[in-house]
């Protein structure tokens, strides 16, 4: 008997329970529709992850934290010297693997305002210029703060767009694009003139959104209200919005200007938030940290209160997000798959017995145990596989509805290998629902079977 | 040799730590080209000496050989396969699969058979035509009589070129004229040279037949009982109703 007489009958006798074989795989759907939308919105967050890490500087940037000394060094814990310039002179001066170094001295609880309007940054930092190979910054218009700028504290800042956006107004908003250059602004009171600004960071999501958004048509003005914001936060993922909200000022107008109060023997308080540094090669990433921290426990007077923040931290961090979404969501998905295959072999063996007469007339025309085995296993299997289809066809609507309903950043992806799997374990789950009752069909005697009333 | 050779053929069936003969020590020959009918009150074990003979049961003692084929110790593949070649079956309620139409019901024992596509559209024609069904190819079981039902079981039940065909109260389900169209069928296909087994407990039909086995519990009766054989209208000068097959 032939695969393809099998598989035609075995589609007539889906056909002719048209209601009752939707209803079957309906389990089948969501199962698949589950699973290939699951993984489409975990491949979303794993690209908006990958992206940020990326915003947030690559993988060769390393971040001197704080650390609490050793449990040995516990007697010497007030002695400990923090981070200082003397740490980022030293590193410069001897530690070659080393390519950059960017100290940074943070302003804390910062509110700047010009005429009425006030925003917070997400940092308001006092740097070197090495920070924009280190942050991976642009600088579009005007120019960045200069060894002069630094030498004599100027009140001079650089900003990001979403702080252009906060205190002049959003270029959708305004209709045209406002470069502050020249602008006076307010940092915790103090004057200071902007003198650069960065290009607008954005994601893949808002880059083609904006491509849209120009695409489309103007506004209807008639509108009344402001544009409301669909979900919580703003556009762009959390990584471009962070880096938006910078402020950059040169590192001695921070301290100069911000630390006075905090003063320690005289001498205003020296400690640096983060050392940001490069290595020159990532492969020799170990032993580049080696020689930075030998480095430093000479400056720190051997106490060891530093740690180093990897980016590749953040990468097992990130990766290890990903893999337990997979696998939450792959749970889900496996028990709805589960659930459709267990309801596939029921309405199996209520159709063998159904079809205990017309398994018994085959079998006297002489079908073999394997002919009656196979078609009932190729209708649990086409009905499995009808269910995928329409799953995979289900999963683009599921991922729509959930981006409407939980929106991010990242636009679900919907990969071909999400399909192919969630094709597989269903023509898996048809396969093993279908074992059973192939099985008693196969098993069912001609004459019993053709008694049976 | 005979077609159907039974020796000492039993059937034992356990009821509850009784043994119930359903078949006790049968043999029996049947020459090929034979037109014979199986008669017996209910209960006798007609039906189960019909399904020994037709391969769709195993006989719980004694030998069997069809065609010179030993298939009381066949395996059930085995048993399938000279199912499907060797025999024909046609049932007291037709047994057509409801999902197929016409044409695919009489294709069903090909596709078994491992025959392709035209030549079995080309043979499935022929033996509808045969039982002069060609103009209802598409029709579903359901939307034919039930003597159209049989004609289209008898075209399935040739369409292997069978040498037994066995028949199970073929008329059964009909009313006396389609049962008497059908009946000719038969008589025609046994004039044609095949073996014809009928099952039946119905005096005119087994009057037709040339030869009557009469089954009478579990055994063959040494002397047929003439009112179920119909023999007694014979003896009364009147013939068994029955169109001569054209």
């Amino acid at each position: 008997m032939n695969l393809f007489n099998t598989i035609f009958i075995g589609f007539k006798e889906i056909w002719s329970h048209k209601f009752r074989s939707l209803l079957t795989m309906f389990g089948v759907v969501l199962g698949v529709a589950s699973l290939v939308g699951m993984s489409a919105i975990i491949k979303g967050m794993e690209n908006g992850m990958r992206e940020s890490m990326v915003a947030m500087g690559g993988a060769d940037k390393v971040v001197i934290q704080n650390q609490s000394v050793p449990a040995h060094q516990d007697h010497l814990a007030d002695q400990a010297p923090g981070k200082t310039m003397r740490d980022v002179m030293a590193l410069q001066a001897s530690a070659p693997l080393i390519r950059l170094v960017s100290p940074e001295m943070e302003v804390e609880d910062v509110a700047i305002t010009r005429g009425q309007k006030m925003t917070q940054p997400t940092e308001c930092v006092g740097v070197w210029p090495a920070v924009l190979e280190m942050n991976l910054h642009t600088l579009e218009h005007g120019r960045f703060f200069n060894d002069m700028d630094d030498a004599n504290a100027s009140p001079v800042c650089v900003i990001g767009t979403g702080i252009r956006d906060d205190l002049f107004g959003r270029p959708e908003a305004v209709g045209r694009e406002i470069i502050p250059l020249g602008e006076q602004i307010l940092i915790n009171g103090q004057p200071f003139t902007i003198i650069g600004m960065f290009q607008h960071y954005m994601g893949e999501q808002e880059a083609k959104e904006r491509e849209l958004a120009k695409l489309a048509k103007p506004q209807d003005p008639s509108q009344a209200g402001p544009k409301r914001q669909r979900g919580w936060g703003r556009h762009g993922g959390w990584a471009f919005q962070r880096k938006n909200m910078t402020v950059y000022m040169p590192l001695n107008t921070a301290w100069i200007r911000f630390r006075a109060a905090g003063d320690k023997d005289g001498i205003l308080d020296p400690r640096l938030t983060d050392i940001d540094i490069k290595v020159l090669n990532v492969e020799r990433l170990e032993a580049s940290l080696q020689q930075a921290r030998n480095v430093l426990l000479q400056s720190h007077r051997g106490i060891e209160d530093f740690t180093f923040q990897t980016q590749e931290n953040q990468l097992e961090t990130i990766s290890k997000q990903i893999k337990n979404a997979r696998l939450s969501g792959g749970i889900i998905a496996g028990i709805s798959l589960l659930v459709g295959g267990i309801g596939i072999m029921n309405i199996m063996l209520a159709s063998i017995n159904e079809r205990v007469r017309e398994i018994g007339t085959c079998k006297a025309l002489g079908a073999t145990g394997l002919d009656v085995f196979v078609q009932i296993l190729v209708e649990s299997v086409v009905l499995a596989l009808l269910g995928a289809v329409a799953g995979v066809a289900a999963s683009y609507l599921l991922v729509d509805v959930l981006a409407l309903l939980s929106p991010t950043s990242n636009s679900p992806v919907i990969t071909p290998m999400a399909m192919a799997v969630g094709v597989g374990f269903s023509a898996l789950v048809g396969i093993s629902a279908g074992l059973i009752p192939a099985i008693k069909a196969a098993n069912l005697q001609p004459i019993q079977a053709l008694r049976y009333e | 040799m005979a077609l159907l050779e039974l020796r000492n053929v039993s059937k034992i069936y356990h009821l509850g730590g009784e043994e119930i003969r359903a078949l006790d020590d049968i043999s029996l020959d049947i020459e090929g080209g034979e037109f014979c009918s199986i008669i017996g009150p209910s209960g006798s074990g007609k039906s189960t000496l019909m399904h020994i003979l037709g391969c769709l049961d195993s006989p719980s003692l004694g030998s069997i050989r069809l065609d010179g084929i030993e298939v009381a110790r066949a395996s059930q593949r085995e048993l399938a396969h000279v199912r499907n070649r060797k025999i024909g079956f046609v049932f007291q309620f037709f047994n057509l699969l409801p999902k197929l139409n016409v044409v695919q019901n009489v294709e069903l024992p090909m596709i078994y058979a491992g025959i392709g596509g035209s030549e079995r559209r080309q043979r499935a024609l022929k033996a509808l035509e045969m039982v002069e069904l060609t103009n209802r190819l598409k029709n579903r079981p359901s939307q034919l009589s039930g003597g159209q039902q049989q004609r289209v079981a008898i075209a399935r039940a040739l369409v292997n070129d069978p040498k037994i065909i066995f028949a199970d109260e073929p008329t059964g389900n009909l009313d006396t004229h389609t049962g008497e169209i059908i009946l000719a069928l038969f008589r025609q296909l046994s004039q044609e040279g095949r073996t014809v087994i009928l099952v039946t407990h119905n005096p005119e039909i087994a009057a037709v037949t040339p030869r009557r086995i009469e089954i009478r519990n579990g055994k063959i009766a040494d002397r047929v009982d003439e009112r179920l054989a119909g023999l007694d209208r014979l003896a009364a000068g009147q013939p068994a109703t029955l169109p001569e097959a054209n």
